[in-house]
């Protein structure tokens, strides 16, 4: 016991430490001396939330968390406890129902969970055991145990890769189900295991579970009878996942790290924060000051209602005595139960149903994004994604783009276009021909020679074939070794060579970044191709189509920091050699001086004519240096802490001294109506920014492209470049910019206040902000002294100010800073954020509404987004369309809730000043009840789905169109205050109006007499043709199923109330609107007051609709020839087409 | 209440789902063209313009004008206050002289003028003010299933045992259950009105109230029961006692008819529809129309109208009327809707000539717009 108690104490002292230690397939290992096997959890994936048992009191818990099922609950408390006008019924069955269908909704999603976890835990796995092959349940499968997985199986926990069938120790995984890449990822055996597993004795330590789906640390020791333990790293690459599948790999076999609830697909996807919308705020709001509506109500009734029986009389008649329970009741407490009795009586102000009806509208209206057959695109077969249906109508209301460019402006589509090497210029013959037009003669052959050396000519392309790791994809046949496959392809090229090379053999690279594929691709198009991997030689056929290989010793990899990538390699000669390509602001640093000063003119120049633009450069590695960076590498690999770190300190230390062979240039595309999408944004008052992590020209010239730089645009340039200064210190410099670019775009420019988009106009000059990564980071992080927050709020007004913001260099982290810095900027504009790579993540994270674009960049950015779409030119439709629409309906949708509640429970107020304030209730409970949820509620819905103010192509072609609703135009206090006023108007008339009827309430013919719930009923039927006819006259896009549901709804409180009516209802304690409904349509006077009152209600708003119409039905026609008009939209419009053609047709000729 | 749908979660919880990839699978059939799901339903797109609501305008006003004359010319009503709060007035003795266990009934009499003749049928309505059967404790105050004719209710152990309303407190039980129970049915109206008319010769002749169809007669025939099982009321509602106030039991209301007891005795039910506001009428009885006679019904002339004074308002500062009125197909005579009538329809009517006007002058400049862009 005590035993135990220990271990457990242990267990939990370990689980503190940065590590776990596991021993393969639970041997004890020679040097620990007594195995106490540490307790992980169990492989059983729990991604349900409920039990049969829990559900009830958690959900319910769940449930009653949010705010207003609380209120709800509250109120439907009071009135069990307190003797309410009002029966607790009619609050507790809407309620019910709404807790009942939310419950229902989750249990079966819960249901469904619970299907899919015993489909997981439930498996039947292989287990190694003592030398035995066991099925297992994959539930059972316990951290240390030797997993065997087969081809096409999903991995059951993850595991380290042990051993695999195939020769070259590797096996290939897809992760689709993870991250959505489908292409096939190498992973790699743990090196010099031994081939019998059941022998193997080794101990695994590795980093704690983590989410990160691309980090992992560990080292693992061998232990061989009677040695020092070997020592082997663990990465990432011998990692497999849960939740990938084995892919052209026989079997293979694993040891099991982390299991259950600690694999990291399952830590990833553990809820991410929600983003609620702006509406909601409003919404919020209103509530307030309905709540407060309701408690002055409250309060203004329970104070008249003890001044009023103050007087004699009054409190107690003789016709109307008190029990003596009531009579007992202290006065303060009746005071209070008095007040609470109002608050049920009026809380209908505050429906239930206005809650229900918001989310169904947003969960329904969502679909609408993902059936549009707009957003479908051929190419991936896909068509738009919503992750997300809180967010629709901040479609409509963004203010600030923040678009990435690379995959999202651009197709991110590589083509090799030109190369430099050693200061020469090599251009491919004809590069204006197709894109796989790989017309491969030996002309370049002769092309070269005239110009570099040819020994630096083999030099470069060599590098271009070594330095990447793409993968060469092997044929979908049944091949098992990458030998077969490569050998395969050899042959093909062998046998095309000097011919027309078919395109679909040029489809076989695999890499993580297109621009590898386009300089391979690029290597090819002079003669050097690159053959692919034969365990761990690089094999490469030269231009004389002889194959020659490299050992592949180190690969240094990418990443955004360093931006380069190198490879160490050795050559047959035995010579070791570093090729190293990267970014030039990366490059030219490391290499000598004077070879920079050849290439960087080609580099700048490529760079403005919006190209990529990569610097290759080579080192030749001599023995000592060589053994240097091996010991330095594999001890920074085998680092269990700061492995980053240290690898990155010896990546650096490496990467000097190199020098400069050339520089490629790579194309990339504009994606389709690109510059069209922006304009079409720029014209609906949206600012666009572009965050960048190119280079400051290439971003600038694309800028160009798309028209969100012009011409006339001024740009205020703030990088590394202006502020070097000779003189002053950087800071100063900033300073001094910063001053004078804020007196240009803010102070001279007095119309054009910071956030007002209405005011944006052409006829004040157009200014360009450029900033680059390093600049921005001197901005917002300045040193302290030199006060930061000023210097930020000047550059965010300068950028207000600008139509467009270019920010280039930027890592991830300071994409989200910057869309961060707008979000919290004041009037907090609505921000958007679209991206495709997993570089985009955090800004699409951290933006309000992120947009994902389903590229070639992996998945993350539309894991991450709101909504995904196929590719840029849908993100017009996207907020211009359904953006606009979506906004205009639950704004409406909302705004018609409150205005439907207050003049449904105004005249219930009034009638207490009539009845000496006793919270008789006007109406009959099943009024009360059935007033939101079947009388009123149907229409409105429908309306809030189908309406269509504006018809969606009008929408598209007039952008400005999407200005009438920006800044939350019609959820402001103005429109409120209308619909509040309108409420007041209609509520105050149909109760009077009765109550003057009600002067003599002989209203039938026969003389017979009308009592108080004919009363309330002649209201209410008012009410209900009245709300609804507003409705009517509020729809401008009748389609039949408003036609069905507005009739239909009044049909069906026609038919309900004689239904009710019609029986003495055995369940009932009154028979309180028994033939009240009949007899009062029996009754003429009723009906002429029933049409006088709804026509008067209607009146001031069929006014306002006329009185507006003399240009209302006429704008939509005539908004864009007023537009083109005024000047405003036309300039841009009319210059699109050429431009546009031009970026298509001739890119390299795009001029600044 | 959140079906915020995430697809994304979804797709993550089942990850061991062989061939099922990520979140882009579930959308890779291309979306339906269908009308509905493309939003392009056929939609009727009415805009409602001044020239397709003028004529609207003009139909209202022309309809609405006639209608309101006729609501305000047509009937007649006379209104007579007995309560008695003036010395000068008649039953000033009975209002002062009032005690709910007086045996001996005060009467007076009122005298009045009609100054035209009431032609047809004459309703005859008491009005009560200030008097408030709408308070929510009074309208509570009763038992339909009691009045429905269940018998459970009326039996003293029952409804001990809680069975019967609990509504009715205080007016439930007294040492048995009281039938019918609440304090509607406790506060029942009692005076006794009568008239007679004046003969200018000077003698009284009564003038016959008829007390059948006063009430609704859905609720003369089908919520209102009398509790089964026998014909003789008295021997049904042995075991219960009358209400406080009440001075004779339920089944003895209107000793002239006999089907006019019990619970479905007409001035019980029409008491025990809960007027609307504080101050209101009920239907006491009507006058009809002489059968083959051209005289109207009620003549000019001098009217004496006998109140058997029972009913005490001064408490509570009330009034007691009697009305007399005339009814015409759309009910009792009603000046505020006629008014109102009149009104809503002039201008609508002068609202269709200010549009006519802007429209007529709107028409003309967006036509010379339209030409001029």
């Amino acid at each position: 016991m005590l035993r135990r108690r220990l271990n457990r104490l242990f267990g939990r002292d370990e689980r503190k430490v940065d590590s776990r230690t596991i021993y393969v397939g639970h041997r004890p290992c020679p040097t620990t001396e007594a195995l106490i096997p540490p307790k992980f959890c169990d492989n059983r994936i729990v991604s349900s939330k409920y039990t049969v048992w829990n559900f009830l009191p958690k959900n319910l818990f769940e449930q009653f968390r949010r705010i207003a099922n609380f209120y709800f609950l509250i109120i439907f408390l009071v009135q069990v406890i307190v003797d309410t006008p009002t029966s607790p019924v009619t609050s507790g069955l809407p309620l019910f129902f709404v807790i009942t269908v939310t419950a229902i909704k989750q249990g079966y999603e819960d249901w469904l969970r619970h299907k899919a976890d015993n489909e997981v835990n439930k498996y039947l796995v292989t287990v190694l055991e003592d030398g035995r092959r066991a099925r297992k349940e994959s539930e059972k499968i316990k951290v240390g145990d030797v997993v065997e997985v087969v081809e096409d199986e999903t991995f059951p926990c993850d595991l380290i890769l042990l051993q695999s069938s195939r020769e070259d120790e590797t096996c290939f995984v897809t992760t689709a189900s993870l991250d959505g890449e489908s292409n096939h990822k190498t992973h790699y055996t743990v090196p010099d295991t031994e081939k019998n597993l059941e022998s193997l004795s080794a101990t695994i330590e590795c980093e704690q579970p983590q989410p990160d789906l691309y980090k992992f640390v560990g080292r693992m020791h061998i232990y061989r009878n009677d040695q020092e333990p070997a020592v082997r790293s663990l990465g990432p690459e011998n990692l497999l996942l849960k939740g990938a599948t084995l892919k052209n790999t026989q079997k293979i076999y694993g040891v099991a790290v982390y299991s259950g609830m600690e694999t990291k697909m399952a830590l990833n996807y553990q809820g991410k924060s929600q983003k609620r919308s702006a509406v909601e705020k409003s919404i919020n709001a209103f509530l307030l000051v309905y709540l407060c509506i309701l408690v002055s109500k409250a309060l203004v009734c329970t104070t008249l209602k003890y001044v009023w029986q103050s007087r004699p009389g009054q409190d107690e008649p003789w016709y109307n005595q008190k029990t003596q329970k009531e009579k007992d009741t202290n006065l303060y407490l009746k005071m209070f139960t008095d007040f609470l009795s109002f608050m049920v009586l009026f809380n209908f102000i505050i429906p239930v149903s206005m809650y229900v009806t918001v989310e169904m509208q947003k969960f329904l209206g969502s679909f609408f994004i993902s059936w549009d057959k707009d957003f479908f695109d051929p190419e991936i077969q896909e068509g738009a994604l919503v992750n997300t249906s809180d967010l629709n109508e901040e479609l409509g209301q963004v203010e600030y783009v923040f678009t990435d460019k690379t995959g999202t402006l651009t197709q991110n589509n590589m083509e090799f276009i030109e190369c430099c090497i050693d200061g020469f210029q090599y251009k491919y013959a004809d590069s204006g021909t197709e894109l796989d037009g790989f017309c491969v003669t030996d002309g370049p052959v002769s092309m070269l020679q005239q110009k570099a050396g040819r020994e630096k000519e083999e030099l470069f392309l060599r590098a271009l074939c070594l330095c990447h790791t793409v993968q060469v994809k092997e044929a979908t046949g049944q091949g098992d070794g990458v030998g077969d496959g490569v050998e395969n392809q050899v042959d093909g090229v062998m046998g095309l060579d000097g011919e027309m090379i078919h395109p679909a053999d040029l489809r076989g690279f695999i890499a993580s970044s297109p621009d590898e594929v386009a300089l391979v691709k690029g290597a090819m198009k002079y003669g050097f191709k690159f053959l692919g991997m034969e365990s761990k030689n690089m094999r490469v056929m030269n231009r004389n189509n002889d194959v020659e290989t490299y050992e592949l010793l180190h690969v240094l990899n990418f990443d955004p920091v360093r931006r380069r990538m190198s490879v160490i390699v050795r050559t047959k000669s035995g010579d070791t050699m570093l090729f190293c390509k990267g970014a030039d602001s990366s490059i030219f640093p490391r290499v000598r001086q004077e070879e920079v000063d050849r290439i960087r003119m080609h580099v700048e120049r490529n760079a403005t004519e919006g190209y990529r633009t990569l610097c290759v450069a080579y080192k030749l590695l001599s023995s000592e240096e060589y053994d240097q960076a091996d010991t330095g590498l594999r001890e920074a690999k085998l680092a269990l802490q700061d492995r980053e770190e240290k690898l990155m300190a010896v990546y650096n230390q490496v990467e000097t001294g190199m020098s400069l062979i050339g520089a490629t240039a790579v194309e990339d595309r504009l994606q389709e109506e690109a510059a069209e999408t922006m304009e079409a944004l720029q014209g609906a008052g949206m600012k666009v920014w572009v965050l960048t992590g190119d280079k400051m020209e290439t971003a600038k010239s694309t800028c160009y492209a798309c028209r969100l730089f012009q011409r006339s645009t001024e740009l205020l340039e703030l990088t590394v470049r202006t502020l070097v200064d000779p003189e002053r210190k950087r800071e100063e410099r900033l300073h001094e910019l910063l001053l004078d670019y804020h007196k240009r775009a803010v102070q001279d420019a007095p119309p054009i206040k910071a956030g007002v988009t209405r005011s944006w106009s052409s006829a004040n000059q157009d200014y360009g902000f450029i900033i680059d990564g390093a600049t921005l980071s001197l901005v917002l992080n300045s040193s302290p002294d030199s006060n930061s927050s000023c210097y930020k709020s000047l550059f965010l007004q300068i950028c207000q100010n600008c139509t467009t913001v270019l920010c280039c260099r930027m890592a991830p982290l300071q994409k989200a800073q910057i869309v961060k810095m707008v979000k919290n900027s004041k009037g907090s504009p609505i921000t958007l954020s679209i991206g495709d790579g997993a570089n985009d993540v955090s800004m699409i994270l951290e933006a309000h509404v992120g947009i994902g674009i389903k590229g070639r960049e992996g998945r993350q950015a539309v894991r991450n987004s709101d909504y995904a779409i196929p590719k840029l030119k849908h993100l017009k439709k996207l907020l211009l369309g359904h953006g606009h629409l979506y906004y205009v309906r639950i704004a409406h949708l909302v705004q018609y809730f409150f205005y439907k509640n207050l003049c449904f429970i105004l005249p219930q107020f009034l009638y207490q000043f009539f009845c000496g304030y006793s919270q008789q209730p006007l109406y009959d409970a099943a009024y009360l009840t059935m007033y939101n949820i079947c009388f009123t509620s149907m229409p409105i819905l429908a309306n809030s789905l189908l309406e269509q103010h504006i018809c969606m192509e009008v929408l598209m072609d007039n952008a400005a169109l999407y200005r009438d609703v920006a800044k939350n135009a019609m959820l402001r206090w103005g429109p409120f205050l209308y619909w509040t006023l309108l409420g007041v108007y209609q509520g105050l008339l149909f109760f009077f109006g009765v109550r003057f009827l009600f002067s003599n309430p002989a209203l039938q013919d026969n003389g017979q007499v009308f009592g108080n719930w004919s009363y309330g009923t002649i209201v209410f039927t008012v009410l209900v043709f009245t709300v609804t006819l507003k409705l009517a006259m509020d729809t401008r896009h009748w389609t039949w199923i408003n036609h069905f549901v507005i009739w239909g709804s009044l049909a069906f409180y026609m038919f309900f109330s004689f239904f009710w009516g019609g029986i003495i209802w055995p369940f009932l304690r009154q028979q309180r609107l028994y033939f009240v409904f009949a007899n009062m349509l029996s009754s003429v006077s009723a009906w002429l007051i029933i049409i006088l009152l709804i026509l008067l209600s209607l009146l001031p708003e069929i006014l306002l609709l006329v009185l507006r119409k003399p240009r209302g039905p006429h704008s939509r026609q005539k908004k864009p020839v007023v537009q083109s008009g005024e000047g405003e939209t036309q300039s841009p419009r009319s210059s699109a087409r050429p431009l546009l053609m031009r970026t298509f047709s001739d890119e390299s000729n795009t001029i600044l | 209440m959140a079906p915020s749908y995430n697809a994304k979660e979804e797709d993550g919880h089942q990850p061991g789902a062989t061939g099922h990839g990520g979140a882009g699978t579930m959308t890779n059939k291309k979306p339906d063209n269908t009308a509905f799901k493309q939003q392009r339903l056929p939609a009727w797109q009415p805009i409602l313009t001044a020239g397709t609501v003028l004529p609207a305008f003009f139909v209202i006003g022309l309809i609405f004008i006639p209608i309101g004359f006729i609501l305000i010319v047509y009937g007649l009503t006379l209104l007579i206050d007995y309560t008695g709060v003036d010395m000068s007035s008649p039953c000033y003795n009975c209002s002062q002289s009032y005690s709910w266990n007086n045996t001996q009934s005060c009467t007076c009499s009122v005298h009045f003028s009609l100054d035209q003749p009431f032609e047809s049928n004459v309703f005859m309505y008491y009005g009560l003010s200030n008097f408030y059967q709408n308070h929510r404790r009074y309208v509570k105050s009763r038992d339909d299933s009691q009045l429905n004719g269940d018998k459970t209710s009326l039996q003293y152990h029952i409804c001990t045992l809680n069975r019967c309303s609990k509504e009715c407190e205080p007016y439930r039980s007294s040492d048995k259950p009281i039938a019918p129970c609440g304090a509607i049915a406790n506060s029942l109206f009692n005076d006794t009105l009568e008239l007679y008319y004046i003969d200018p010769n000077g003698s009284r002749t009564a003038i016959p109230l008829v007390k059948k169809g006063i009430a609704w007669w859905t609720d003369k025939h089908v919520k209102f029961r009398n509790p089964s099982g026998n014909n003789n009321l008295t021997v049904v509602f042995q075991g219960t006692s009358k209400p406080v106030n009440w001075r004779k039991p339920v089944f003895e209301l209107d000793p002239l008819d006999s089907d006019n007891n019990g619970f479905i005795n007409e001035d019980f039910i029409v008491w025990m529809r809960t007027a609307a506001l504080p101050t209101f009428r009920k239907l006491y009885c009507i006058i009809q129309k002489k059968p083959n006679n051209m005289t109207p019904t009620l003549p000019r002339g001098e009217y004496i109208l006998e109140v058997t004074y029972n009913y005490p308002v001064r408490s509570f500062d009330g009034r007691k009327r009697m009305i007399l009125s005339t009814i015409s197909w759309m009910g009792g005579k009603n000046p505020f809707l006629g008014i109102a009538y009149i009104t809503v329809g002039s201008v609508c009517f002068c609202l269709g000539l200010v549009l006519l006007s802007i429209h007529y002058r709107y028409g003309k400049r967006n036509n010379s717009a339209e030409i001029s862009s």
